[in-house]
């Protein structure tokens, strides 16, 4: 293809720089890299994704198949974006991909070659043929078949979420979309109208046409201005992307082109509920079936003519037109208007009529029943066509190929709105049936292709002529041989299509699966209908009977970028800081994210590492005492007449009999009987309690609670109260902890489990009796706005005696010591109490959530359970977490480590596991092997106690 | 994404809410465990009408009771719980 001036297009443009593989060229403002590269003669733009083949422009809109590049250049590159779906900026750096090491010497177009030895369903035969032949093939595929890389560094761009409302949605700016906006927002209704390309004008782009007096795309521009006046908002680069139910549409909004570096927003991602939507969404031109159909420089007919009137671009200098219907003619015209030579054109049709016709035989050589049989090929770009004319093979010369074998109305917002389809067999297409939403199809979506129908009210102007509705292109029945492709992105050709038949995939979705039909970025946007037509014809059957495959959001690829919006970084989620974070700051706390919360780790001294400093702070709450932070637990209060049936429903522990002033551990079960959280209750009054539950579950047992009360009890008359964040959690735990405390309260404190009220540095607090060491411990609950001066006397008390604060490591390694489960850990979502060695702490009467569950028989039945042991490493050697517990390395694992530490009281490695029939297995010896850590330690098993068993140290 | 019309609050988007069961799998904390584990593991899911349980989470909190279609995913009635 020769480079060419431009013409004809009439719009002042400036001339700006772009570069594609490395090669400097010139653009005008306005246009897109697909017209920018026809411009400068480049017709090899592509490789293909499988079979490496050269690929040239074949649309110029969302459609494109083949041309896809990588914009931009750092961080800001954007692979596999649509040559037809960028408009150039100065300074704009594309380049080829999928090729190597360049794109016209490509090592990977020996895939070519290797056709016949990797047809459709070659993955499929490979996965389920021998694994070493899928090992030999993995690497080789693995790095030839594919799309362009993403960046390696961070996105630099910022993206929005809007949300917004409508009284009326229009999608598609082109003529019907323009004319419904204008009328909907002149009525006083709220508008929104958005359009994909950069201006309004939609099929306008292609038209000579005149609209009272104006140009096509001038009238676009003063319509879309009304719209505007009338208070509407018009959106351009803006793609609707999917619709959701109840008239929810998300729509992304380009505010800079693909790998343009911007200052503000790149994206923006808007909801819109809409109250009517209307779809003015036009048609996507399909192409025609022949050999070598996809050689750089066959494109579709309407691209070809796009190109000539809206860019001023002419696709080459001497044309073959191939079509099946009307439109196709209009780009003889458009052609021939800026120079171009029209060599000929083959019509399918056998007797076509028309005015049209009948100018374009005047003017150019027509021949009908006319069908091209193969593309012929010089060097990279197609060089001529050979047809069949009436029976007899012909050739024609030509630099372009404009083909067109019909078109299909776009209608996949429809669908996915839950829309039906109607088939019509003389359009080969379908088109919108009834809506399940508020919505409606206008223009050429609905089959409507005459201006004057669409603008009843204006004063058309067109020399050519009424559009007409297209048909369909005829079924390639391989009456050449070669690849004629219907699916261009994925390399789907009609003897792909033809396999799959004959192995048995019939339903268009096994064929889909098989084949990868459509599975590409573009989802088929060009060749399904052409794809499904030939698989139709292949059976027998009528295109509808043949199926058709579901149309799935998003219509257009959208960038992972937009759907983050600005959460991400510390914006992703919520960050819950206790409310002692700057004191814990002060004694140098490492932080650790648990759940959203962020609590200290460990408090290291300095040059000590994170094991060691843990280890030192277990021990130092062993041998003196010790402060952590527990605020981060859920507590809830429950008060009224029938507090105590809330308790008795959410707890599975007898609580009838605790005394008030009393406390004791429980559990929460689900309604399968598996341990859902666990905590502590306490009785406050005779119609008070307070039930503390794991930090991690918190929101959870929150709505638990609310759902139990409201839906399962039916509103008793109890209040539950989060007093979660109302309150900081202060345990202090060791040996000198009540001595401590006694000093600090000048009171005598509460008996192990139980609870009284108290002052300390002029606060009240509430000590509960409760430890999770193992050692003598309280928790002391202050309201958290006064936390701080209770923090800061306990801290200074405890170093007093030769303590200190310690974090979740030291409490996670005192707590495995004891024995102690952890949501999450132990409870992992699968046991239940027995499972856990707590099944006789369970009501026997039942009447809590979760009792049926445990009656079931695998429930029941403790026979081939996991079971919770302990297990000490024998030999030295660290066990590892998530370790799987085995006989022998390589053996089916009858278990895994839920969580390993260090010995506190002595030396050496511990841990607690969930082991199949565990309790049956106590002085066995195990391995606990982790291959992905390469560790294969010995281990014996016992119960999970390995400190204190008598439970002297924690009582009074 | 459904717009929820709650009772408490007008119609809200979906996301506020979250969706806690259909009220044929109601377990009662009196059910005989044959009722129970029927009601959470054997259940219909016929074409038509479906009552559901949701909570308003990002909302008022309250429960609600929805009447929606299987297919069409159209709210006929909603019920304060």
């Amino acid at each position: 293809m020769a480079a060419t001036g431009r013409s004809g297009s009439g719009i002042a443009a400036q001339t700006i720089g772009f570069v594609f593989d490395g090669r400097r060229m010139q653009a005008q403002t306005g246009d897109t890299l697909a017209a920018a590269l026809v411009a400068n003669g480049v017709g090899l733009v592509a490789r293909s994704f499988k079979y490496h083949r050269p690929r040239g422009i074949l649309a110029t809109g969302v459609e494109e198949p083949s041309a896809l590049v990588t914009v931009g250049e750092g961080a800001h590159a954007e692979p596999n974006v649509r040559a037809s779906d960028v408009f150039v900026y100065d300074g704009l750096v594309a380049r080829s991909q999928n090729a190597w090491p360049s794109l016209r010497w490509d090592v990977g177009a020996i895939n070519s070659l290797a056709a016949p030895l990797i047809p459709a369903g070659f993955y499929y035969k490979t996965f389920f043929g021998s694994p070493a032949r899928w090992m030999l093939y993995e690497s080789v595929i693995r790095r030839a078949a594919g799309l362009g890389l993403p960046p390696t560094v961070a996105d630099p761009d910022a993206y929005a979420h809007r949300s917004a409302f409508c009284d009326v949605l229009v999608v598609g700016a082109g003529p019907a979309g323009l004319q419904a906006a204008a009328e909907a927002a002149e009525a006083g209704r709220r508008v929104i109208l958005i359009e994909q390309d950069a201006v309004p004008g939609g099929s306008l782009a292609r038209e000579t046409v005149t609209i009272d007096g104006q140009p096509g795309m001038a009238w676009a521009q003063a319509t879309a201005a009304r719209v505007r006046a009338a208070g509407g908002r018009v959106l351009t680069r803006t793609t609707a992307t999917g619709y959701w139910d109840d008239n929810f549409v998300t729509a992304v909004e380009r505010r800079t082109e693909p790998g343009q570096p911007g200052a503000d927003i790149a994206q923006v991602l808007w909801k819109l509920r809409c109250g009517e939507v209307i779809l003015a969404t036009g048609t996507i031109e399909r192409p025609l079936v022949f050999v070598d159909n996809d050689l750089p420089g066959v494109m579709l007919a309407g691209a070809v003519r796009t190109l000539a009137l809206r860019h001023g671009v002419a696709a080459g200098q001497r044309v073959v037109i191939a079509t099946s219907h009307d439109d196709a003619y209009r780009t003889a015209f458009a052609l021939a208007g800026i120079g171009a030579q029209i060599v000929a054109i083959l019509d399918s049709r056998t007797a076509p009529q028309g005015a049209i016709i009948d100018a374009a035989r005047n003017r150019f050589a027509v021949h009908t029943d006319a069908r091209p049989l193969r593309a012929l090929r010089k060097g990279m770009q197609v060089s001529g066509v050979e047809a069949l004319v009436a029976g007899t093979r012909q050739r024609f010369a030509c630099d372009c190929l404009a083909m067109s074998g019909g078109a299909s109305p776009v209608l996949h917002l429809h669908r996915q709105a839950g829309g039906a389809l109607d088939y019509h067999a003389d359009r080969g297409a379908f088109l919108p049936g009834a809506g399940r939403q508020a919505n409606r199809t206008a223009g050429a979506a609905a089959g409507v292709h005459d201006l004057s129908a669409i603008l009843p009210q204006a004063v058309i102007a067109d020399p050519l002529g009424a559009a007409t509705a297209p048909q369909p292109g005829p079924v390639w029945r391989g009456e050449a041989p070669g690849k004629a492709f219907v699916d261009f992105q994925n390399d789907v050709t009609t003897s792909d299509l033809s396999l799959a038949q004959r192995e048995g995939y019939v339903s268009v979705e096994h064929v889909k699966r098989y084949t990868t039909l459509g599975m590409g970025t573009d989802q088929g946007k060009t060749g399904a209908m052409v794809a499904l037509a030939q698989i139709a014809d292949g059976r027998g059957v009528a295109l509808p009977e043949a199926g058709l495959t579901t149309f799935r959001p998003p219509y257009t690829p959208v960038t992972m970028g937009a759907f983050a919006g600005p959460m991400h970084g510390d914006h992703a989620g919520p960050i819950r800081r206790l409310p002692l974070a700057a004191a814990h700051d002060a004694l140098g706390a490492l932080w650790v994210p648990a759940g959203l919360w962020f609590r200290p780790r460990v408090y290291p001294h300095a040059g000590e590492s994170i094991g060691t400093a843990s280890l030192r702070e277990a021990r130092m709450v062993r041998a003196s005492a010790g402060v952590v932070d527990v605020s981060s637990l859920a507590k809830f209060e429950i008060a009224g007449p029938d507090a105590l049936r809330v308790v008795a429903a959410v707890c599975a522990t007898p609580v009838e009999k605790l005394a008030v002033g009393r406390g004791r551990y429980t559990l929460m079960l689900r309604e399968d009987g598996i341990v859902m959280d666990d905590g502590t209750l306490w009785r406050l009054a005779d119609d008070r309690w307070l039930l503390t539950s794991s930090s991690g579950g918190a929101a959870r047992m929150g709505r638990h609670l609310s759902y139990v009360t409201d839906i399962l009890l039916d509103h008793p008359r109890a209040a539950v109260v989060d007093l979660g964040e109302h309150w900081a959690g202060l345990a202090l735990a060791g040996p000198r902890s009540a001595a401590i405390l006694a000093d600090l309260t000048g009171a005598a404190v509460p008996a192990h489990m139980g609870l009284a009220d108290a002052m300390i540095a002029g606060v009240a607090v509430r000590i509960l009796a409760a430890s999770y060491s193992g050692e003598r411990a309280f928790e002391v609950h202050v309201p958290a706005h006064h936390a701080a001066p209770v923090f800061a006397s306990l801290i200074d008390a405890v170093r007093a005696a030769g303590g200190g604060a310690f974090g979740l490591d030291a409490m996670d390694h005192l707590r495995v010591e004891k024995g102690h489960v952890v949501i999450g850990a132990e409870a992992d979502g699968r046991t239940t109490p027995a499972d856990l060695g707590l099944g006789g702490m369970l009501r026997k009467a039942g009447g809590f959530v979760g009792w049926q569950g445990l009656t079931r028989p695998a429930m029941a039945d403790q026979t081939g359970r996991r079971q919770l042991v302990g297990l000490t490493a024998i030999a030295g050697g660290a066990i590892n977490e998530g370790a799987m517990l085995v006989v022998r390395e390589g053996d089916e694992p009858l278990g895994h480590v839920t969580t390993a530490a260090p010995r506190v009281a002595g030396e050496g490695s511990i841990a607690l596991g969930l082991l199949v029939d565990g309790r049956a297995r106590y002085g066995e010896t195990l391995f606990a092997w982790s291959p992905t850590r390469r560790s294969y330690v010995r281990v014996s098993v016992g119960p999970p106690l390995f400190y204190d068993d008598e439970g002297a140290r924690y009582r009074d | 994404m459904l717009l929820i019309p709650c009772p408490h609050c007008g119609p809200r988007n979906q996301e506020e809410f979250a969706y806690e069961r259909s009220v044929d799998s109601l377990v009662r904390l009196d059910d005989a465990p044959g009722v129970a584990m029927a009601a959470l593991y054997a259940r219909a899911n016929l074409r038509g009408e479906d009552h559901e349980i949701w909570v308003h989470v990002q909302g008022c909190g309250q429960w609600l009771r929805l009447t929606r279609d299987r297919v069409t995913h159209a709210f006929r009635d909603v019920e304060a719980l």
